[in-house]
């Protein structure tokens, strides 16, 4: 029965309107969730003028036309002058024929509807949908896709603080790095300075290295060759401090040192190793950086023998409740569940949900963390 | 198993010992920190370059070139010759820019370049289709040399090397380990150039022979050393179309591409390139010396058929015998292993890789069992082609893979660094162009072609080389096909081609 098969793969002419409608929307969405600029309103205006089946549409902020997709761009001025308007009032306007003078013959924007865009209650600009004739319909269609166009930039704001916030992480891990670890450093430098002043000197260069990578400002990605020489002087300034007590083991395949990093994404992880290490019972730490090549992967291992951890508590880490812990934890522990849920988060942010880290861990049985960075991914590079 | 392989079984299990040893002590271990800057050290270009001919020299080198110069003559030079200028073209107009890019693979610069999932998947498809068809002749010849050393049936080679490479691939072994890699150029050019010096002192010690006419339609020596013997229309269609395929497709052989994101920026991938082509020019003046001498002691190999391409392992027993020849055939044997195994093993690793990031990731397996299946797949593909296909030489096969790289990365890439005009249309446009022509015309020309040469003719040649007309078709479809796109140049083109070009002290102060 071909006729009835036919029927039910494309459903009703409602159904498919509907279908059509939705497509129309995803289609504009992508760009729209860039925000409301001039690019990402050119990319959206064709689908919306689509969506709304206008002969003209136009998007604007408050300040100029970002796109006019469709006929009669020689209203520009005209248009604007209505956003200004729009947004004085904070509400659509309807504009009739006699406010829009035009001395092309056949020109199709002769009526319309100026709705304005409201992203987290602030106007920002205006969606314009114009016709040859007014009708009471369009006015209501384009108000409601100009409802739904805010909605897409909310979104889009609710990314850019999203992405604001993991930048604000960054520098706050930058500052956090510091405290207990320069005064620390320091004191372990003052105490070879009589003895073996060679040596004092060395640590001191590598301690201003080491302050100068982790301060800097530019750049959100860096080399695993870099990031692994940072780790370097931030172990040996430790080693410094503990001697014997911190042992570790590297073993790092040369392949995988230009990989693009986000910047400081193994301190942390190697700050709580040794801090974990050094709490084991008998005598010192032993901790395990590996760097291993798999295929278009990059595997990193950050493996301490010391106290171990709750499972509970590192999944909590990693959701992001760091900031909500409990009374009583000390704050060297909110500082560490912080360091490691802010690098699961600049992985997933950077590289997807595929690639956020992986902690082997349980009381007594150390630690293992476990990063995996794409050799290539679209947007980063060092 | 007679007396007479011994040789090649040690040679054989030797190559394969050493080269799991060297993978097991791939990773640079350091026990102390003072060690850690020797571990966060790049690896340097002269051993990538290492690595690089060890990847890049394969059966078609070690045997094929042998083999085609033996039957066909000095006009065959322009295959090694070919094969080294490619890093010239390669190191001139595509090394550092594309080191720069950022890019692993071909599919990841289609990608970054153009900001389209439809030409990184048709980029993904071409890896696939030049991997396995550069994967065959691997396991044919890996057929045909244990054949020849061991005198096993021809299927064993294939199995062997197949699974080999497949359990070396998925157990991570020598998975683009730069020291095996390394280790196995200088191998290779070892088993080459010693048993060569060896029987040119054998051959002076014979009195200089020169073989004379074998037979009537053979020519002797002299002629057989004169390039562009047969000077007509179609003798220079075929010299100009392998300049062209060998010289562009180089730059789109996807585990050469893979290896250069080892360096760690542009200048480095410069001075690579520049090593490679050293080391390959000194390899490829070793396999004339055996096809003239196969020309002098070996003329029944010459009458055509893939079993010239044994001329390498066969001319140390012809010409020596006794100890002294079993040993060089262990020497050339286990050159030729070695040819086979880090050829292969690029490769799979190459096409495992796009097939896992592409095709086999995108479902619900984790990493590590995705890259696993997707090997199984990049190996057994050709393997099993190998096992029932015909056999059709191992130079010429490998042509195809150069012919088909050259008619579409070579565009892509060229197109892509060179030009800020490039559309996504334009490239996916180029590549259908380019592949679908060289890779139908190579399927026909392979398909037609079982039981030795069909009747020759233009249309023949057209499609058994299709390089010379591919190549600049698809050029012209790219550009074409841009300019009437120009609209849908990416945005980020110009910012890109910057990146691609100015030094990394300038972009990353």
């Amino acid at each position: 029965m071909p006729v009835m098969w036919r029927r039910t793969r494309l459903g009703s002419e409602a159904d498919r309107a509907t279908y059509r409608t939705l497509h129309q929307a995803s289609l504009a969405a992508p760009a729209l969730r860039a925000g409301l600029g001039r690019t990402s309103a050119e990319r959206a205006a064709k689908h919306l003028r689509t969506l709304l089946g206008t002969p003209a549409l136009v998007l604007t902020d408050a300040v100029e036309v970002l796109a006019w997709d469709g006929a009669g761009g020689h209203h520009a001025e005209q248009a604007m002058a209505l956003a200004t308007e729009a947004l004085r009032d904070g509400a659509t306007r309807v504009v009739a024929r006699a406010e829009l003078p035009c001395a092309a013959s056949g020109c199709p924007v002769r009526a319309g509807a100026v709705v304005p865009l409201v992203v987290d209650e602030r106007l920002v600009g205006t969606l314009q949908a114009y016709a040859p004739t007014p009708t009471a319909g369009r006015a209501r269609a384009a108000e409601e896709v100009a409802g739904w166009v805010s909605g897409q930039l909310d979104l889009a704001e609710l990314d850019a603080s999203r992405t604001r916030l993991m930048a604000a992480e960054v520098r706050a891990l930058r500052a956090q790095i510091s405290p207990h670890f320069v005064y620390n450093s320091l004191g372990a430098i003052a105490s070879f300075v009589r003895t073996d002043p060679d040596r004092a000197r060395e640590l001191l260069l590598e301690f201003a290295d080491f302050t100068r990578y982790s301060f800097r400002r530019h750049g959100e990605f860096t080399t695993l060759a870099e990031e692994l020489r940072s780790v370097e002087r931030y172990l040996l300034l430790e080693q410094a401090r503990f001697g014997d007590r911190l042992r570790v083991t590297l073993s790092i395949a040369p392949e995988v040192l230009p990989v693009a990093v986000p910047f400081l994404c193994l301190q942390p992880l190697v700050e709580n190793a040794v801090r974990h290490g050094l709490e084991s019972a008998e005598g010192g730490g032993h901790i395990r950086i590996v760097a291993r090549d798999r295929g278009p992967d990059c595997l990193i291992e950050v493996e301490d023998d010391g106290v171990g951890e709750d499972p509970d508590r590192v999944r909590r880490a990693l959701a992001g409740e760091a900031a909500h812990r409990s009374e009583g934890e000390d704050d060297a522990e909110g500082h560490r569940s912080v360091g490691l849920g802010n690098v699961d988060g600049r992985l997933r942010a950077v590289y997807g949900d595929d690639y956020g880290l992986v902690v082997e861990t349980a009381p007594g049985a150390g630690t293992k963390v476990i990063v995996t960075v794409p050799k290539f991914a679209p947007g980063v590079h060092a | 198993m007679s007396a007479e392989a011994a040789p090649g079984v040690v040679a054989i299990v030797l190559v394969t010992v050493a080269t799991l040893g060297i993978g097991a002590y791939g990773l640079r271990l350091s026990r102390t920190t003072s060690d850690f800057l020797v571990a966060s050290r790049t690896v340097h270009p002269r051993l990538n370059a290492s690595a690089i001919g060890g990847e890049y020299l394969s059966a078609a080198s070690f045997l094929g070139v042998a083999g085609l110069l033996l039957v066909s003559g000095a006009d065959m030079l322009w295959y090694p010759i070919g094969w080294t200028a490619g890093f010239l073209v390669l190191l001139t107009l595509v090394a550092a820019p594309l080191r720069r890019s950022g890019a692993y693979t071909l599919p990841d610069f289609a990608e970054a370049r153009l900001g389209s999932r439809r030409v990184r998947g048709a980029c993904v498809l071409l890896v696939v289709v030049i991997g396995w068809l550069y994967l065959l002749p691997q396991f044919q010849g890996a057929g045909l040399t244990l054949a020849a050393a061991v005198g096993a049936p021809t299927w064993v080679g294939p199995l062997v090397v197949g699974s080999i490479v497949l359990v070396n691939v998925t157990a991570g072994g020598m998975r683009s380990i730069t020291f095996v890699q390394a280790f196995q150029y200088w191998l290779k050019l070892t088993a080459l150039l010693v048993p060569a010096a060896v029987l040119a002192v054998v051959w002076l010690g014979d009195g200089r022979p020169t073989g004379g006419p074998i037979a009537g339609d053979l020519p002797d020596l002299v002629s057989w050393s004169r390039p562009l013997a047969e000077g007509d229309g179609q003798g220079l269609y075929v010299t100009y179309s392998v300049i062209v395929a060998t010289f562009l497709g180089t730059m789109g052989l996807p585990h050469v591409v893979v290896r250069f994101y080892t360096n760690p920026d542009g200048r480095a991938a410069r001075r690579t390139t520049l090593t490679v082509l050293l080391l390959l020019s000194a390899f490829y003046l070793v396999p004339p010396v055996y096809g003239a001498l196969g020309r002098v002691y070996a003329g029944d190999l010459a009458r055509g058929g893939s079993g010239a391409d044994t001329v390498v392992l066969e001319l140390p027993r012809l010409m020596l015998g006794g100890t002294g020849g079993e040993l060089l055939t262990g020497l050339v044997v286990a050159g030729a292993f070695a040819a086979f195994l880090s050829t292969s093993s690029g490769l799979s690793v190459a096409v495992a890789g796009v097939l896992t990031q592409d095709v086999v990731g995108r479902g619900r397996l984790d990493g590590v069992r995705a890259f696993r299946l997707s090997a199984v797949v990049a190996v057994g593909v050709p393997c099993a082609t190998a096992l029932v296909g015909p056999d059709v030489g191992v130079a010429r096969t490998v042509g195809l893979a150069f012919a088909v790289a050259a008619s579409t990365f070579c565009p892509l890439l060229l197109l892509g660094i060179w030009w800020r005009g490039l559309t996504p249309a334009g490239a996916l446009a180029g590549l259908g162009v380019g592949g679908l022509g060289s890779f139908v015309s190579a399927v026909l020309a392979l398909g037609t072609d079982v039981g030795g040469r069909a009747a020759g003719g233009w249309v023949r040649l057209l499609l058994e080389q299709p390089a010379a007309w591919s190549v600049p078709l698809a050029l012209a479809t790219m550009v074409l096909v841009s300019r009437a796109t120009a609209d849908s140049v990416p945005a980020h083109a110009g910012r890109f081609l910057v990146r691609l070009h100015a030094p990394e002290a300038v972009v990353r102060p």
